[in-house]
């Protein structure tokens, strides 16, 4: 067979992508115009957004594989990741999980800002009853942004950075199952962001992020952002969750049974299973509006033989399998991290796989407990309250092994631990009052309201964002080489906890007060308590502030090298030297032991690694 | 079955945590219970819901002090004295505590959900079993309960960007904008809208129920006392969505509503005639999109 000696020459980086996204999103509106709605721009815009990723993409390289393999040509090898040395590696396409985990540590963090400065905006505005601060036509928009942006960052955030990065390192695998795709789910990530943001230039959307039809076939703009940049975040969770499921089934290396997982794992993989089946309903739900917004469908729209429970019973159906894509490897992270630091084993290893999947597995059923009041099928709400209630079964097993674990332990209060100990407690509160809005009557009067706000962000900010600030000071010493400063970091947790809690419980009483969700105006009875409220926020932004001045310092002013394993701990990742290998393990290591045998007398080192001098586990 | 082997090591530690436990969830339990909850007991409803998230606070009061007391016990009695890394007992899990646990949390969501389908089942029986919420294509309106005495007030509730409106069929169709209700009097609300989605929210009298157009969504209440009470939109809704509040809802007594209908009914006359029918629910006018 001849292969060709041409090949694809564009230099592969995201400027070119940039030069090739704004001509293609010009082009994209000109075609909209050929056959689309003249008085509202929604399909040029949307195939603007559609054109502009393509060739961003292909811009930062994607598809000179693809192209190159279908004419012939030759085809551009894959760089060595031992060659792909250098800062500009983060910078371009790679196929080097390490990269691509970093790559999304720093983007996301990025898009946290900005979500964070709009939670402030919203904050600000709220000092005042009346919308003198910020009018309604600047707030509602401003909500949305925060909302899709803080939803897109939490689906990615763990699985993201820390998903990449370890979980071949934990497994013992020298890359993923499809770096291709691994890459994907990355790069699609930054246009999302830019689409989303983009959205400003619009006016905004002004749905809030459950993007409710008809009030989103009536906005402008602005709603088209939401549509393509949200797709572009389902793309990323189904091509993330099947490079995971097939890396975690496929590339274990030998030893490596399910029974000696470590539980994070066990967390990427359950969460993995629900992005996998759940964003294509996101998908589809998204098309629908996209037609009806630029095609004149009416899928949404009563008046023409469509419903808008439609939208409503998909974007659940997805959207409460989203929320516990958020949490699961969270879960997975708080278990993984209080065994290394109480010196103990795992308490009901199995059981707390079972939990995991129990939740997962529950999630599918319960989608329409957040449409209890919305008339659709009132036989069925004891069904949903009923199904809400049994997933704090499987949750609560959560608990118990993390309390089990801690019982009669020697703990050793790092900063990690203390970030676990407040997820619990956070999540506690987070857990306990979703059993209030899973309960009919109460729901009745809590939905819609700030006690629902609370709820959702005891468990999303209080858990999830706790949980990652846990695996940040916990894992940052073996991605960067770097460890954080104890310091600050205890100053953070202090500050952040005490800030989180005085900043969200006043908003159960708020909510229970009878202020909704979403309004700029409110009852100037309730005031104080917002006031409040506000000036936690503040201390709350101050700790993020905090944090990244610690990564910031930590990186670049007083580096502290990171020793292979400062913490001593059993498990695979920290057996490997810091800074990893470029290709992982010298040979492919033997697993012989569970990861989590500490007291156990003669237990062995966890892996035979074949000659690397690591540093051997405690005990 | 092995039953609960409390080994020597354990033991201190829980009967201190038990005593804790106890203590603090008694005055834990009592605090809570003096609480007033919202919404308070201006409809039968709107009691059930106060009644339902006591009886809620009250069981979660129990297993939050537990939980929050075996974090802050662990922090203080299970940290690390020695300087160096010491591991702790091997301690692989306990089967019996596992199903305890697990049949403890069960127990306590089947009681939940049994309370929940009980109130459930009580307020909104008819809702449940005679008139489902949504009618698309059927046409039916009202659960059609018999006698003449428990017969329901019909009230409609047609939401609109950005304010509510309320339409009496048992009155002629009268259409008025503040929202009136006779005390001790069943009202069967059909809530509808004309744009998009809202949701009716009257706080005092516990109701929430969204309006989505095309669709009549049916809630009941019954009133037990007199006074005011705040109605709002609790789905957002665009722009002026924070705005859309009355707080002129009045429940009355049977005289003064009277009085007060007939006079809308009287100043309803003037624009009867532009006004549709009364109807399930309403479609505006144009019918298709973009025509």
């Amino acid at each position: 067979m001849v292969v060709s000696e041409r090949r694809l020459s564009l230099p592969n980086n995201p400027i070119t992508g940039i030069l090739l996204a704004i001509p293609a999103y010009f082009f994209g509106v000109w075609l909209g115009t050929l056959f689309g709605n003249i008085d509202d721009q929604n399909t040029g815009v949307i195939l603007g957004y559609l054109f502009a990723t393509v060739a961003f993409l292909a811009g930062v390289g994607f598809l000179n594989y693809p192209l190159e393999r279908l004419f012939g040509w030759r085809v551009t090898p894959v760089t060595d990741p031992a060659e792909n040395r250098g800062i500009g590696r983060y910078l371009r396409l790679s196929l080097d999980h390490k990269v691509i985990g970093l790559q999304y540590l720093v983007t996301i963090l990025l898009m946290l800002l900005f979500g964070g400065i709009g939670a402030m905006l919203i904050r600000t505005s709220l000092l005042v009853p009346d919308a003198s601060i910020t009018p309604s036509g600047n707030y509602i928009p401003l909500i949305g942004l925060h909302s899709v942006m803080m939803i897109f960052i939490t689906s990615a955030v763990i699985v993201g950075p820390f998903g990449n990065y370890l979980v071949p390192l934990m497994i013992g695998a020298r890359r993923m199952a499809f770096p291709r795709l691994e890459a994907l789910s990355f790069w699609v990530v930054p246009p999302a962001a830019v689409i989303l943001a983009a959205a400003t230039f619009w006016g905004g959307f002004p749905t809030g992020w459950t993007g409710y039809p008809p009030l989103s076939e009536q906005a402008g703009q602005g709603m088209d952002s939401y549509i393509v940049g949200f797709a572009l975040i389902a793309v990323a969770l189904v091509t993330s969750g099947v490079n995971m499921l097939a890396t975690i089934i496929g590339l274990r290396a030998p030893g490596m049974t399910w029974t000696r997982l470590p539980i994070f794992v066990w967390g990427i993989f359950t969460t993995s299973i629900l992005g996998l089946l759940a964003a294509p309903v996101l998908a589809a739900a998204l098309i629908m509006l996209a037609m009806d917004r630029s095609l004149n469908t009416s899928f949404f729209i009563a008046s023409n033989g469509g419903s808008n429970y439609l939208w409503e019973n998909l974007f659940w159906f997805f959207g409460h399998p989203e929320v516990y894509i958020f949490i699961l490897p969270a879960f997975g992270i708080i278990m993984e991290i209080v065994p290394h630091f109480a010196r103990k084993p795992l308490w009901g290893y199995r059981t707390a796989v079972v939990g995991l999947f129990g939740v997962a597995l529950l999630s599918w059923f319960v989608w329409q407990h957040h449409l209890f009041v919305s008339g659709i099928a009132p036989v069925l709400r004891p069904f949903y309250m009923l199904s809400t209630e049994l997933i704090s079964i499987p949750t609560g097993i959560i608990f118990l092994v993390t309390l089990g674990t801690l019982w009669r332990a020697r703990v050793w209060f790092t900063v990690p631990m203390l970030f676990c100990l407040g997820f619990l407690f956070n999540f506690l509160i987070g857990g306990i009052s979703g059993v209030y809005l899973s309960d009919v009557p109460t729901d009745v009067t809590l939905h819609g309201s700030y006690f629902s706000m609370a709820h959702f962000h005891y468990t999303i900010m209080g858990g999830e964002i706790f949980a990652l600030m846990a695996a940040a000071y916990y894992w940052l010493p073996k991605m960067t080489g770097k460890m954080l400063s104890p310091t600050i970091g205890r100053i953070h947790f202090w500050t952040m906890f005490i800030a989180f809690n005085s900043t969200f419980f006043p908003l159960f009483i708020i909510g229970l007060l009878n202020m909704p969700r979403r309004v700029s105006t409110y009852d100037p009875a309730l005031v104080g308590l917002n006031r409040w409220v506000t000036v936690s926020a503040y201390v709350l932004f101050g700790s993020m502030v905090l944090f990244a001045a610690n990564l910031i310092y930590s990186w670049f002013f007083v580096s502290r090298p990171a020793l292979a394993n400062p913490w001593h701990a059993r498990s695979l990742e920290w057996q490997v030297p810091t800074p990893v290998p470029a290709r992982n393990f010298d040979r492919v290591p033997v697993i012989v032991a569970g990861p989590y045998d500490y007291g156990i007398p003669n237990a062995r080192p966890v892996a035979d690694l074949g000659g690397i001098v690591g540093v051997t586990g405690g005990g | 079955m092995a039953a609960f082997h409390i080994e020597e090591a354990d033991r201190p530690h829980m009967v201190r945590l038990l005593i804790i436990w106890v203590i603090l969830s008694a005055i834990g339990i009592v605090a809570v219970l003096q609480i007033n909850y919202p919404p308070y007991d201006q409809s039968i409803q709107g009691q059930d819901q106060a009644s339902t998230l006591k009886l809620l606070t009250a069981l979660a009061t129990p297993v939050f002090i537990g939980v929050v007391m075996l974090i802050i016990y662990s922090a203080i009695y299970f940290r690390r004295t020695t300087p160096e890394l010491v591991d702790g007992p091997p301690m692989l899990g306990n089967t019996p505590v596992q199903i305890a646990w697990v049949t403890i949390s069960a127990i306590l969501v089947l009681f939940l959900a049994v309370v929940g389908i009980a109130t459930l089942s009580s307020e909104n029986v008819a809702q449940l079993v005679g008139a489902p919420g949504r009618s698309i294509g059927g046409g039916q309106t009202g659960s059609g309960t018999t006698g003449e005495e428990n017969k329901e007030i019909h009230v409609q509730v047609i939401a609109q960007q950005w304010y509510f409106t309320y339409r009496y069929p048992d009155y002629g169709g009268v259409e008025t904008t503040h929202l009136y209700l006779p005390v001790n009097h069943p009202v069967e609300l059909h809530v509808t809208s004309l744009d998009i989605i809202h949701s009716f929210w009257a706080y005092q009298l516990g109701v929430k129920a969204d309006a989505n157009p095309g669709v009549d969504n049916i809630f009941h209440v019954t009133p037990q006392k007199t006074g005011g009470f705040q109605v709002r939109c609790s789905e957002l809704c665009g722009l002026w969505h924070g705005h859309m509040v009355d707080s002129q809802g009045q429940v009355v007594s049977q005289s003064d509503f009277d009085t007060w209908i007939a006079q809308q009914q009287t100043d309803f006359q003037t624009i009867a005639k532009a006004v549709p029918s009364y109807a399930p629910y309403y479609f505006p006018l144009p019918l298709v999109k973009g025509s």
